[in-house]
């Protein structure tokens, strides 16, 4: 099952992914990149349905391109957040739907803001200051809600997504040895080493 | 486990004196795990017509978007807004048409109709998940908590309150039934619709 997190601080969204591909209780991979960058201020943490979630999450960046093509600009995170999320209800009730949970967080370049959206494989989204999916979930919500801070530094922020992974690796039978890292604010996208 | 208590969720609406309100809750869950304490429920159709969506999540959003699109083609063809009575029968054709493949959510709608005289006539109604309509004559629920809001309401209501009485008496029903349902709480909302003003308020019950 696999874990991702993802917080907002001053100017900023992290997002974090566990890297591993397993296939029942066999590891296959250990260096798996869930973490898709969608545009240049855009991010999005994908897990599920193994082969769906790849798909999905290549289907989302391509349209997402198309309509940066078109119009130039592209989308800001809300309105690129609110045609995910329309594509994955309208999938919902269809022959075949994409079990995808996702974490899409992004920095507004015309508000100067950053958000940060969670949403589920039924196509429920909701903005929230910081969220999780998977296993990491049970541990990561309760600490967040103790030590998330919406102003704090990149620095703070990440001290406390490392409380969260700590607590993962401490209570979770299964926990992943590695995770990516990723920051967006107003310089765009970049990856953080832990 | 049933989809329609799959993400929890309350409201309930309610007549007074040429007033109605309509309140809600503001938790969004995966069964008993809290997502979020902002997720809003209730959505102003027109200036005099409000609309709760308890139920499914995604359907919520769904149905959102769909209300916006054909009450928009309704204002451009009738050249008028709805009426709060044309906009409970949108809603149930709205729902009957999914007949055999449901949305998952039971309406509730409060808005004030205006009679031929130009007064205006507190209107509620609620319907089913696939568009049975009920209108009543003092208030509806529905959500998770519905059992217990029936409760609260049947012994806090009376007729012809005031919009600051009918406020109280509202917020304390929602509040109260809420208290009682693990899947409903985490703050909530209430619209008092008058003749000339809609007084929202965001209130914090017991947050846990």
């Amino acid at each position: 099952m696999d874990i991702s997190f993802a917080l907002t601080g001053k100017g900023y969204v992290i997002v974090a992914a566990d890297t591993t591909a397993a296939r029942s209780i066999i590891k296959m991979k250990v260096d798996e990149d869930k973490i898709k960058v969608i545009s240049p201020h855009l991010l999005m943490a994908y897990s599920g349905e193994p082969g769906d979630t790849v798909q999905f999450a290549e289907y989302v960046e391509r349209n997402l391109r198309l309509y940066q093509i078109r119009n130039t600009h592209p989308l800001r995170p809300s309105s690129a957040a609110s045609w995910i999320r329309g594509a994955l209800a309208s999938s919902l009730r269809s022959r075949k739907p994409y079990s995808v949970n996702l974490l899409v967080g992004g920095y507004d370049t015309s508000t100067y803001t950053p958000h940060l959206y969670w949403i589920d494989y039924l196509g429920t989204m909701t903005s929230v200051p910081f969220a999780a999916h998977g296993y990491g979930s049970y541990f990561a919500l309760s600490l967040l809600d103790r030590y998330h801070d919406p102003e704090a530094s990149l620095e703070e922020g990440l001290a406390t997504l490392r409380r969260c992974l700590d607590e993962v690796a401490k209570r979770l039978v299964v926990s992943p040895e590695k995770y990516k890292v990723r920051v967006v604010d107003k310089d765009g996208v970049r990856e953080i080493e832990l | 486990m049933s989809i329609m208590e799959y993400n929890g969720g309350s409201v309930i609406a309610m007549v007074g004196k040429e007033c109605v309100a309509i309140a809600s809750d503001l938790r969004l869950g995966n069964q008993s795990l809290g997502i979020s304490s902002h997720f809003q429920k209730i959505f102003p159709m027109s200036d005099r017509i409000y609309l709760g969506l308890p139920g499914l999540a995604t359907d919520v959003t769904t149905l959102k978007e769909q209300f916006r699109l054909r009450l928009n083609m309704y204002t451009i063809k009738e050249e008028r807004e709805i009426e709060p009575e044309t906009f409970a029968h949108l809603v149930s054709s709205t729902l009957y048409e999914r007949r055999f493949g449901p949305y998952f959510i039971e309406p509730v709608m409060a808005g004030l109709q205006k009679t031929p005289s130009g007064a205006y006539k507190p209107f509620i109604a609620a319907t089913d998940l696939i568009g049975c309509l009920n209108f009543a004559k003092d208030f509806v629920v529905a959500g998770t908590a519905s059992t217990k809001l029936f409760g609260v309401a049947e012994g806090l209501w009376e007729p012809d309150l005031e919009p600051e009485d009918l406020f109280e008496t509202c917020a304390q029903t929602l509040l109260n039934a809420v208290d009682r349902d693990a899947y409903s709480g985490w703050g909530a909302e209430v619209y008092v619709v008058t003749k000339d003003k809609v007084i929202k308020r965001t209130l914090k019950g017991r947050m846990d």
